[in-house]
């Protein structure tokens, strides 16, 4: 254990820069929400992860968000076990029949006010699965999406950036 | 009823496909004798699926495998699972995708199915099996679980503190993968197969275009099987560093975790930089690879394993000197030496409980035909065991690894295709989970016919719930892990 301590201290830190919001992801939610996430939550998101029916690629990348190099808690974001506690869904997966119900529940079970955010392509048009006759279709024909992050997964500093969006976003001119 | 044949008697004088498998048609006499020579421990069931009015099963012996197929009228045919319980799921699985009844099925219950497609739909409950006794409880887990994991939901009967019985239901994710490839392109489907099981996105790609590959007689180019291996082994050795991390986690060791996170992301950042995608999504393709490897990105790759096998011998010291965390793992969450046996389940599940498979080693493919590595299996079943297996494969894929290095010689990375004809194969692949089944069969018009993959979680998920009862519920997490199974891959 010892080892993991010096290391920690010899070999300087592992956690990459900052980055910026995600210029586009910065659009779509002053689009959405402007100044009123901000307002409302100041710089802190409790996250509440859904997996709608994805094939997993897009969780092994938020899971990423966690480990050392992302370390996503030192911008205030912070998953959380229990969507009662959850100001953001963040959504993966095209939405299968199979999910809907609990997809659904999970939603209302998160108080107001609160964000949706659809992660990934599946969850944005189905991707590879559109049009399966076991998928109900991309999660904003199911609940109010407040940002996309694309990609296939998209790449754990994607995600940051997304989200980072959230708690930067400032109404256009403000 | 015949007896029982042996599978060597049972192909006897056929020859093997280019794809290593026998096929052959037999009558439901032969079939239920299968199905009992494989509750006898005479071969093992490999997979079992609907095809076009036939019902069809993978079987696998010694150095010998088999596809039998099983005309059927409207679909009604003799229950496998009626003899051998392993083929429980698979058949309530293809009894709900394709409508096949199998007679003498013991459990009538739906299992993809959950009463939720449209035109089927259904308000009937699923009844869980039930457990009785004075001051028994439930507790009901999921599909939404607490962690940042697949959906599925989990049934706990408990006394106290101890679980009697868990009983699992899955399907949540199923996305209705082998409807879409039936009819797909070629190119479409590995596509699609990519993301059967986006952790084994690599496994997937490989076995559906070794499959692919032996319907055609499409041969790939030596460099390009090599980096195939290469991609293979940075997946599998990714998930195996992570998920040590992940068990020490679930006993609160959270220091072993973030060394193990950031070894994962070391080397998905390493994968990128020579793959051009961190999960290596889409890089195996029928005929080859779409990416080649620069001479920088193989520095890379053996700097990466230097560092690598610091952390391994590093987490594994810790490990070893933590009687505290060893205390939630030794002896937790024991998978029965004789389940393992007759469920046939592949990978650490299987090798931490003695059963010597690996796909590589026992039905090899090409580069690791030609590589010398070793096959480590321990015995103690339990979640230690599988952890201690896991830090041993990854002693001998650092080396697979180095090997296929040492031996990539420049070369063409993709070969062209001969013209599509209708014809099957199906592969055999070892994810780092398991065995990957794929089997795929090709139209005259070069389109997919009918593919069909089967995840080695599902000959796991079942001993998971024998491994858990007599636990306490908090080591739940711990045994869940050590299985690590699939949902995406199991719910097609």
């Amino acid at each position: 254990m010892r080892s993991f301590l010096l290391d920690a201290l010899l070999k300087g830190k592992a956690t990459v820069a900052p980055p910026a919001p995600g210029t586009a992801a910065l659009e779509e939610v002053a689009r959405m929400l402007g100044e009123r996430v901000r307002q409302r939550l100041g710089r802190s998101l409790s996250i509440r992860e859904i997996d709608a029916g994805s094939c997993n690629g897009c969780e092994l990348e938020i899971n990423a968000l966690n480990n050392p190099v992302y370390d996503i808690e030192r911008f205030g974001l912070k998953f959380v076990a229990s969507p009662r506690h959850a100001d953001v869904l963040l959504v993966t997966g095209p939405v299968t029949w199979n999910m809907r119900e609990a997809l659904l529940r999970t939603y209302h079970a998160a108080p107001e006010p609160k964000w949706v955010v659809a992660l990934g392509v599946c969850a944005a048009n189905c991707g590879v699965f559109a049009g399966s006759p076991a998928v109900v279709g991309p999660l904003a024909d199911i609940l109010p999406v407040d940002l996309h992050v694309p990609g296939c997964p998209p790449a754990p500093i994607e995600i940051v950036k997304g989200l980072l969006a959230l708690i930067e976003a400032r109404a256009p001119g403000s | 009823m015949s007896a029982v044949p042996t599978l060597s008697d049972l192909v006897a004088g056929r020859d093997a496909g280019p794809d290593g498998y026998a096929r052959l048609d037999v009558e439901p006499g032969v079939w239920t004798a299968l199905a009992q020579g494989c509750a006898a421990g005479s071969y093992d069931l490999s997979a079992l699926w609907a095809d076009a009015g036939k019902m069809r099963m993978a079987l696998n012996s010694v150095g010998l495998r088999a596809i039998v197929s099983l005309s059927t009228e409207g679909g009604v045919y003799p229950s496998v699972a009626a003899h051998h319980a392993p083929a429980m799921r698979l058949e309530r699985a293809m009894r709900d995708l394709y409508g096949v009844r199998p007679v003498g099925l013991p459990d009538s219950r739906p299992w993809l199915d959950h009463g939720r497609w449209p035109g089927r739909q259904s308000d009937a409950r699923y009844e869980f099996l039930t457990a009785e006794g004075e001051g028994l409880h439930q507790i009901a887990v999921g599909p939404v679980h607490a962690g940042i994991i697949e959906p599925g939901h989990f049934r706990f009967t408990a006394n106290g503190e101890t679980v009697v019985r868990l009983e699992e239901l899955l399907g949540y994710v199923h996305k209705g993968v082998e409807g879409l490839l039936a009819g797909a392109d070629i190119a479409r489907g590995a596509a699609i197969v990519g993301r059967i099981s986006g952790d084994s996105t690599v496994a997937y790609a490989w076995a559906y275009a070794r499959a692919v590959e032996a319907a055609l007689g499409w041969t790939v180019p030596p460099r390009a099987a090599l980096l195939r291996g290469i991609m293979a082994e940075l997946e599998r050795l990714s998930h195996h560093i992570n998920d040590v991390g992940a068990i020490c986690n679930d006993a609160s060791v959270l220091t072993i975790n973030a060394r193990c996170t950031l070894q994962r992301e070391d080397m998905l950042a390493v994968a990128d930089a020579c793959f051009g995608h961190r999960l290596m999504m889409d890089r195996i393709v029928p005929g080859g690879v779409a990416v080649d490897l620069s001479a920088d990105g193989a520095g890379r790759i053996r700097g990466l394993m230097v560092r690598l096998e610091e952390t391994r011998a590093e987490v594994l010291r810790v490990y070893d000197s933590m009687p505290s965390l060893q205390d939630r793992t030794v002896t937790t969450g024991i998978a029965s030496p004789d389940l393992v046996r007759q469920y046939a389940a592949g990978g650490f599940v299987g090798r931490a409980a003695g059963r010597s498979f690996d796909v590589r080693k026992n039905f090899p493919y090409a580069p690791y035909d030609e590589l010398p590595f070793d096959l480590k299996t321990r015995t103690t079943s339990d979640v230690d065991g599988r952890l201690l297996v896991r830090m041993d494969e990854i002693v001998e894929s650092l080396k697979i690894v180095g090997l296929m290095l040492d031996r990539l010689a420049p070369g063409d990375i993709r070969s062209d295709g001969p013209t599509p004809m209708a014809s099957e194969g199906a592969a055999l692949v070892e994810a780092f989970r398991g065995d990957v089944f794929m089997s795929v069969r090709i139209a005259a018009d070069g389109r997919l016919a009918r593919v069909h993959a089967r995840d080695a979680s599902w000959f796991q998920w079942p001993l998971l719930e024998a491994a858990v009862e007599g636990n306490i519920v908090a080591d739940f997490p711990l045994c869940n892990k050590s299985f690590n199974c699939s949902y995406s891959g199991h719910d097609l």
